[in-house]
């Protein structure tokens, strides 16, 4: 019992994580097809935005965070991506990494390589008992936050008109221009929501790691991007749910993989993720208007 | 008849004189430039080995850089000195502890492992396409990474394997080179590459002509993975010690993008690409260190890691300057031979 709250509770911070980087990317491969792998870039950015701020209030911390990482995620998309709007997937996808490159050797550049400790939420490092177990409160608020962002966006997406817009977009993006939908505008409020969605994982990812070093983002962006194709690419509540599965099924391999074994977890994870695909090629929850019209 | 032939591998025999014109010009280099030389050529081996499956069947593919690891491993288990080999890895089989083959077997045992494992994940993974393609070889690569960095008693795990035979020098290399690029040029003139690349262009109507899309491609995954080992083999014995990280996240990209920044659709796409980016990361590492103007007494120099910035700022450019690549997908020399041969873009 003892044991089973820890491994719900790691496994379901764990995947909420997952889960908004995912969320992150899927916004904006379902509005314009880009594989944006400079979303880690976005996370370590506002991560080192936090530590900048460190000693300023957590609001005043935070909202610069948010600042940094949307106007980068703007920016890039600005620059690098909005040329390329026409080019095919894979040369976008390559676009994407040279950006992801272009930002962390600037910021190694400009502030090295070396890891810089911060704690943006020191109140949260302390544990809180649910019965008799002693539970970590940031993975507490990290799964309270990740719910209530679920339930905004949701939202946002199904009741507000800018949010039916994108959903349009997501579906068939010519036939939404067709219908008036403003194809820049929808696609610059992705990139904005996905900036801001990386800022809150930065928050959160910052608060459990402690420290902040040029490649922060990366490991969670790999992650976070199988996450969104073993859910469906394209598919919104695929990549929330292919996050959380992630999460899990990491936190179980951890829990409960033999002790010679557990060093290769990872490997067992990817061949995991291998075997989904072959089953469902397009996810779990394939995206509709995704497959080709012939 | 010897005409059109000539005039059909006019691409091929341009990109040898390319690389045999190099493999001279370091020769009379000095010793630094002629490292980078043959890291480039071995590096050539790998674009080369990635283009014969991402160029012709238009799907991503990520594990490259894990068959070169694979390969790399298997070379130096075979051809190390007993004595090294008994140091770092005690723990090995004893058959294979004391085997210690010709150094120049390990590239060809290397390559042909690699095509056996390749062929084995290929059978399966063959049948996925576009981002799940490009996830499900990303998994592989990340796979063995992790096996082989954890299987202590075979690779050493996280310490680095000394003592490998260092033989891999301009001429080995280049030979190398040459030989990758005459074998990704021969397989893209066969009826099975042409069927490959009408899938790549249209997969629906290529499936309806009667192509077997997944056999194809396991055929181009297979051959291009024992380039990518040989490629593995030879990095291992240029360096003289291996070490599981050089085989993870950065070469992966760095190989993706030298290709597409070459043009991902030909083969000299793939060469070009890989000079092109070879070239400037050398100019930009001179640059770091400072290179005296003649005639002036000035030295241009900049911070030390300004080249890598500089390095992926370019890349980007190219990409947004030319979306298809430097060749835009075109052969050297490719239209000297009837328009059957060209492999255009559609």
């Amino acid at each position: 019992m003892n044991a089973a709250i820890q491994i719900a509770v790691d496994a379901m911070s764990l995947g909420g994580l997952y889960a908004l980087t995912a969320l992150g990317i899927g916004l904006i491969f379902s509005v314009m097809r880009l594989a944006n792998f400079a979303h880690a870039e976005l996370v370590t950015c506002a991560a080192y935005a936090l530590f900048a701020l460190s000693g300023q209030p957590l609001v005043m911390a935070f909202s610069g965070a948010i600042v940094v990482a949307v106007a980068l995620a703007v920016v890039t998309e600005r620059i690098a991506f909005r040329p390329l709007r026409r080019a095919d997937p894979t040369t976008m996808m390559i676009a994407s990494f040279t950006v992801s490159m272009l930002i962390q050797k600037l910021l190694v550049f400009t502030l090295g390589s070396r890891p810089k400790s911060l704690d943006p939420v020191p109140m949260l490092s302390q544990a809180v008992s649910i019965g008799p177990t002693q539970v970590s409160l940031l993975k507490l608020v990290t799964i309270a936050v990740c719910a209530v962002l679920l339930l905004a966006l949701t939202l946002f997406l199904k009741r507000t008109s800018f949010g039916l817009q994108m959903r349009a977009a997501a579906e068939n993006f010519t036939m939404a221009q067709l219908t008036g939908v403003r194809a820049n505008a929808v696609i610059v409020v992705a990139f904005a929501l996905s900036g801001g969605l990386a800022a809150v994982v930065a928050l959160l990812f910052a608060a459990q790691s402690g420290f902040v070093q040029p490649r922060l983002g990366v490991p969670l962006m790999i992650t976070a991007f199988v996450a969104t194709v073993i859910g469906g690419m394209g598919s919104l509540p695929g990549a929330v749910i292919g996050g959380l599965l992630v999460g899990v099924v990491t936190t179980l391999l951890q829990a409960y993989l033999p002790p010679d074994l557990r060093p290769f977890r990872e490997a067992f994870l990817f061949a995991l993720v291998i075997l989904a695909l072959l089953v469902r090629p397009n996810g779990l929850f394939p995206a509709r208007g995704l497959k080709e019209r012939i | 008849m010897m005409r059109d032939l000539i005039l059909r591998a006019a691409p091929l025999l341009a990109l040898v004189a390319l690389i045999v014109a190099i493999s001279l010009l370091a020769g009379m280099a000095d010793t630094v430039t002629t490292r980078r030389v043959i890291l480039c050529l071995v590096n050539v081996v790998c674009v080369v080995g990635l283009y014969i499956f991402m160029g012709n069947s238009g799907v991503l593919n990520f594990s490259s850089v894990g068959f070169m690891a694979i390969g790399a491993y298997v070379a130096a288990l075979l051809t190390m000195p007993a004595g090294p080999k008994g140091m770092f890895l005690p723990d090995l089989p004893v058959w294979l502890a004391a085997t210690e083959l010709p150094a120049l077997a390990g590239p060809f045992l290397g390559a042909l492992f690699c095509a056996i494992v390749a062929l084995a994940v290929g059978l399966p993974i063959m049948r996925l396409s576009g981002i799940a393609a490009a996830i499900a070889t990303f998994s592989l690569m990340f796979i063995c990474y992790i096996v082989l960095g954890n299987w202590t008693s075979m690779t050493g795990g996280q310490i680095s394997l000394m003592g490998l035979k260092s033989y891999v020098g301009l001429w080995t290399a280049c030979a190398f080179a040459v030989g990758a690029v005459a074998v990704a040029f021969a397989y893209q003139e066969t009826r099975w590459a042409l069927a490959l690349r009408a899938s790549r262009e249209d997969a629906v109507a290529a499936r309806a002509s009667g192509i077997r899309v997944a056999r194809l491609r396991l055929g181009a995954f297979v051959l291009g993975a024992a380039v990518c080992g040989a490629g593995g083999a030879l990095y291992g014995h240029f360096q003289g010690t291996l070490r599981v990280e050089s085989f993870y996240l950065d070469p992966t990209f760095l190989l993706v993008t030298m290709l597409v920044v070459g043009g991902m659709r030909s083969l000299t796409g793939a060469v070009v690409g890989c000079l092109a980016i070879s070239l400037l990361t050398e100019v930009l590492r001179l640059v770091e260190v400072g290179i005296p103007l003649p005639g002036t007494g000035a030295v241009v120099m900049v911070a030390p890691g300004f080249g890598d910035v500089v390095l992926a700022a370019l890349m980007l450019l190219i990409l947004l300057f030319r979306p298809n690549g430097i060749t835009g997908g075109r052969e050297i020399l490719g239209n000297l031979a009837g328009s059957g041969h060209r492999h255009d873009q559609v």
